[in-house]
C-alpha cells in the first residue's frame, strides 16, 4: 500500500483509461484529483465519458489502464462491495420486495451491525432527509421525490465517505429537482462528505458543485468552479455546452498581450480577449455571453469596435428580455437585457449597433 | 369549482340530474357490449369445448350406467325386488328376485345389453361378466311363469346362488353411484361395508402419490437447470439472448414424440450414452429408461421452456442496478443475489413452477414410451380404462381426483406465496 505523493488528495485518477471494445477509448488519459469534503460534478453530453469514470470509481467497471487511488489505496482491484463507497443511482435502485426501513437496514446488516444501533441509525437517516415516518412503506407507495431522499439516505446510512451519485435528479420535475438541488449539497456540506456527481444538466451542475468536471469525447476538457467554468471558458466546447452563447467566426487580425482584434468573415472587425490563439492569422470562434452584449453606446469606450445589428424577434420573459439579432452574417444572435424601468423594449426590424468590453468576447479555437 | 357539483342527499348528479353513477353506467354499457361481443366466440368455443366435456366427465363418474341406460332402467324389476332383500342373512334372494331377473334378463337380451351389464358388474366383482355372457340364451328359454326359477338359474350356472354377486346387483341399483369414487380411492364394498382394499392392492393410491412426486421431481429438475439459464438469457445484450431464445423454444418445433422416442435412443441399455459409459471403463450397464429415472430425465428437458420463459421474462424486468446498488452497500456476490436478486424471481418461479407441475402431472406420452412398468403416472391409467378396460365411470372418477387434487394444491399455493405473486410476463 503505496501512499500517494500528493497529500491531501482524497480521489485520485492517474491517467486511466477505458476501452469497452478494444477498438475504441471511451474515456482518454483522465487525471483528476479531488480533495477530501469537495463536492465535484461531472458534466458532459451522453457518451462523453463521465458515467464510465464514475462506474470505474465505483468499481463496476474496471479500467483498462491507469491507476484510480481513494485515500491514497490503489482501489483497481478491490471489488465494489469492499470500498465503501456510497452510491445513488440513476433510478434510485430500492429494492422493490422490501420497506423502506428495510432498504435503509440493509447495508447495515451486511456489515453485522446489532439491531439496536441499526435502528437508530436508520432513523437517524430518514430524519436527516425529513422521511422520519415512512419507514414501514414499499418504496411503490412513494412518490418519485421521495423515493429519491430514501436513496439518497440509503446511500448515505452507513456514513461512507465518499458518496457517487449517477443523474440523480433526471427522473424529477424541475420544481422538485430545484428543492433536492439544494437538499442534496445542503446534506454533502453538513456531513462533510466527498460528493462526486454526474449530470448533464448543466445548470444543476453550476449551482450545486464546488468544482465542474467538463466531459467530452473521453476528455476532461474543463475542470474549474462553476464561475470560471462560465466567464472564463477554455475552449469553445466548454464556452457552447455552458449556458448561453454567441460566436462568431474570423481570423486574427492583430494580437497584443491580452487584447486582439479579429476579423470576421463577414469584414467586420470587433476586439477581443485571446484565450487559446496565439499568432495572427489563426482561425479563431469568439464566444460572447447574451447578457454582456451592450446595446447602449454611451457605455462603450470610444475606441471600441461596434457592430451594426438588425433586430429580428423580441421576446418577453418576465425577468429578462431575449432579443434576436441579425449580426454579422448570422441570424441567431441572442441578447439578453434585464427588465429593469429605463430598459428600452426593442422593435423587430429596428437598425441598432452593439458592441462589447474587449475581456467579455473571448477568441476561443476554432 | 365546488359549486358546480350539484349534489342530492348526499348523491352526485350529473348535468342533466340524473344520478352521475346511473349516467356513468350508461356511457360505458355500449363499450362493455362491444368488449363481450369480442370475446363472444371465445367464450362460446370454451363452453362447447371445456365447460361441458369437463362437467360431462363429472357427471359420468357418478352416473350408474350401463351404455346410455340407466342400471335401474335395465332392471327395473330386479331393483324393486331387491329391496326387500338383505345380503346380511346370508342366504340367497327368494325367488321373486329370480323371477324378475328371468323378465329383466330376456329384455336386456333382446336389446343386446345382457353382456355390458355383465362387464358393467365385473369391474367391481370379477366373475360376473362371464356369468352373465354364459347365461345369455339360457335365460331367454326360462318361463318367468314356471314356479321355480331360482333352481331354473342355478341349474345354468351354480354362480346364481352367489350372494356377493346379488349384493353387488343391489349395491348398484340406484341411477347414482360413488363406486366409481370408492375404486379410484382403492375401496370396496364388501359383505361388512365400505373397507379399504389390501395394501397390496392399492393401485391408485400409489399411481397417484408417484405421479404427484415425480412432477415435484421434475420440478425442482427444471428450475434448477432453468434459472441459471433463464438469467444468462435476461442478462445478454437483445441479440444474443434472441438468438438463444430460439435455441430454447427449438424443441417445440419438434414433435413431442420425436423427441421421446429421441431420448429412447439415447437412454436404452446398447444407447449412445451407455456406450459412453462403457467406453469410459465402467463395468456395468446404467438402466436408464424405462423407470422412474427415465421418466425424469425426459421429462425435465420436454418441460424445460416453460420454466425457463416465466424465469426470463420476469427477470428481463429486474434492471441491473438493483444487483449494483445491494454491492455498492457492502454485499458479496451470495448475499447481493440471495437477498435482493432471488425475491424478486420469485413470482417467475411461481408461474414456472406452478406450469410445468400441472402439465407434469397431467402428461401421458412420455411415461408411456419410457416409464415401463414403475415409471407410469395416473394418466397413463386413466387412458387403460377409458380404451381397453371400457370403465368410463372409473376413468371419469380417476380424472376428477386428479382435477380435485391440482386444484386443491393451487390453492395452498395461493394461501403460502398467493397466486397474484405469480407472474408470466
Amino acid at each position: 500500500m503505496t501512499k500517494s505523493a500528493n497529500d491531501g488528495a482524497f480521489v485520485e485518477f492517474e491517467r486511466v483509461q477505458k476501452s469497452y471494445d478494444g477498438e475504441t477509448l471511451v474515456v482518454k488519459d483522465l487525471n483528476l484529483t479531488m480533495p477530501k469534503g469537495e463536492f465535484l460534478t461531472m458534466l458532459g453530453p451522453s457518451g462523453s465519458g463521465k458515467t464510465t469514470c464514475l462506474m470505474m470509481l465505483a468499481g463496476f467497471e474496471t479500467a483498462t489502464h491507469g491507476e484510480i487511488r481513494l485515500d491514497g489505496v490503489s482501489i483497481n482491484n478491490i471489488p465494489p462491495h469492499k470500498r465503501g463507497i456510497g452510491m445513488v443511482f440513476q433510478n434510485y435502485a430500492l429494492f422493490p420486495h422490501m420497506t423502506v426501513a428495510e432498504n435503509l437496514a440493509f447495508p447495515l446488516e451486511v456489515r453485522k451491525l446489532g439491531k439496536s444501533e441499526r435502528e437508530e441509525k436508520v432513523k437517524r437517516a430518514l430524519d436527516m432527509v425529513q422521511m422520519g415516518s415512512f419507514g414501514g412503506r414499499r418504496p411503490a407507495q412513494l412518490s418519485g421525490g421521495q423515493q429519491q431522499r430514501i436513496a439518497l439516505a440509503r446511500a448515505l446510512v452507513f456514513e461512507p465517505e465518499l458518496v457517487l451519485m449517477d443523474e440523480p435528479l433526471g427522473a424529477l420535475d424541475k420544481q422538485l429537482r430545484e428543492h433536492m438541488q439544494f437538499e442534496i449539497t445542503r446534506i454533502a456540506h453538513n456531513l462533510g462528505i466527498t460528493t462526486v456527481y454526474v449530470t448533464h444538466d448543466q445548470t444543476e451542475a453550476l449551482t450545486m458543485s464546488d468544482r465542474v468536471a467538463v466531459f467530452n469525447d473521453g476528455r476532461i476538457q474543463q475542470l474549474a468552479p462553476p464561475d470560471e467554468l462560465y466567464e472564463a471558458p477554455q475552449n469553445s466546447f466548454v464556452a457552447q455546452f455552458i449556458g448561453e452563447n454567441n460566436t462568431l467566426n474570423g481570423v486574427i487580425q492583430s494580437i497584443s498581450g491580452d487584447r486582439c482584434t479579429v476579423k470576421l468573415d463577414s469584414g467586420d472587425v470587433i476586439d477581443a480577449k485571446p484565450v487559446n490563439v496565439s499568432k495572427v492569422g489563426d482561425r479563431t470562434q469568439v464566444s460572447i455571453r447574451p447578457e454582456r452584449v451592450e446595446i447602449n453606446k454611451d457605455r462603450l469606450s470610444k475606441d471600441a469596435h461596434t457592430l451594426k445589428a438588425e433586430v429580428l424577434e423580441f421576446i418577453y420573459m418576465g425577468d429578462i428580455f431575449r432579443t434576436r439579432l441579425r449580426v454579422a452574417g448570422t441570424e441567431d444572435f441572442v441578447i439578453k437585457t434585464r427588465n429593469a424601468p429605463d430598459q428600452v423594449r426593442l422593435q423587430p426590424g429596428q437598425q441598432i449597433e452593439i458592441g462589447w468590453l474587449a475581456e467579455d468576447c473571448r477568441a476561443l479555437d476554432a | 369549482m365546488a359549486q358546480n357539483d350539484s349534489t342530492t342527499g348526499g348523491v352526485m348528479l350529473a348535468a342533466d340530474g340524473t344520478p352521475l353513477k346511473k349516467s356513468l353506467d350508461r356511457a360505458l354499457r355500449a363499450q362493455k357490449i362491444r368488449a363481450l361481443a369480442l370475446i363472444a366466440p371465445l367464450l362460446l368455443f370454451i363452453l362447447v369445448s371445456f365447460v361441458f366435456p369437463i362437467g360431462e366427465m363429472l357427471l359420468r363418474s357418478v352416473q350408474n350406467t350401463v351404455g346410455t341406460d340407466y342400471i335401474p332402467d335395465v332392471l327395473p324389476n330386479v331393483v324393486v325386488e331387491l329391496e326387500e332383500w338383505d345380503p346380511a342373512s346370508g342366504e340367497a334372494p327368494p325367488e321373486a328376485v329370480y323371477r324378475a331377473m328371468a323378465i329383466d334378463f330376456s329384455a336386456a337380451f333382446d336389446n343386446k345389453l345382457h353382456t355390458q351389464l355383465g362387464r358393467r358388474f365385473n369391474y367391481e366383482t370379477p366373475g360376473m361378466s362371464s356369468l352373465f355372457r354364459k347365461s345369455g340364451r339360457p335365460v331367454t328359454k326360462l318361463d318367468p311363469e314356471s314356479g321355480n326359477l331360482k333352481e331354473a338359474f342355478l341349474e345354468i350356472d351354480k354362480d346364481w346362488g352367489r350372494i356377493d354377486y346379488w349384493a353387488t346387483i343391489k349395491a348398484n341399483s340406484g341411477r347414482y353411484t360413488i363406486n366409481y369414487f370408492l375404486a379410484a380411492f382403492d375401496a370396496e364394498r364388501t359383505l361388512d361395508g365400505i373397507k379399504l382394499k389390501d395394501p397390496d392392492e392399492r393401485v391408485y393410491q400409489k399411481l397417484l402419490l408417484r405421479t404427484l412426486g415425480l412432477s415435484l421431481v421434475i420440478t425442482l429438475c427444471t428450475l434448477a437447470l432453468g434459472y441459471p439459464v433463464a438469467w444468462l438469457l435476461a442478462d445478454l445484450p437483445a441479440r444474443t439472448s434472441n438468438l438463444l431464445l430460439i435455441l430454447v423454444l427449438l424443441p417445440f418445433w419438434t414433435s413431442l414424440l420425436v423427441r421421446t422416442s429421441a431420448w429412447k435412443i439415447l437412454l436404452q441399455e446398447q444407447g449412445v450414452i451407455n456406450d459412453i459409459w462403457i467406453w469410459l471403463g465402467f463395468e456395468d450397464r446404467l438402466s436408464l429408461i424405462n423407470n422412474q429415472l427415465g421418466v425424469i430425465i425426459a421429462m425435465t428437458h420436454i418441460l424445460l421452456p416453460f420454466m425457463v420463459l416465466p424465469l426470463y421474462s420476469v427477470m428481463k424486468t429486474i434492471p441491473p442496478s438493483y444487483l449494483r446498488a445491494a454491492k455498492s452497500l457492502g454485499a458479496t456476490n451470495t448475499v447481493a443475489f440471495l437477498r435482493v436478486y432471488f425475491p424478486q424471481t420469485t413470482p417467475g418461479i411461481g408461474a414456472g413452477g406452478l406450469l410445468v407441475f400441472i402439465l407434469a402431472v397431467g402428461y401421458f406420452i412420455t411415461p408411456e414410451l419410457v416409464g415401463g412398468a414403475d415409471g407410469t403416472f395416473i394418466s397413463n391409467r386413466i387412458y387403460y380404462q377409458f380404451s381397453a378396460s371400457g370403465n368410463w365411470g372409473l376413468a371419469a372418477a380417476l380424472g376428477t381426483v386428479m382435477l380435485v387434487v391440482v386444484l386443491m394444491l393451487y390453492y395452498i399455493y395461493d394461501k403460502l406465496v398467493g397466486v397474484d405473486n405469480v407472474k408470466l410476463g
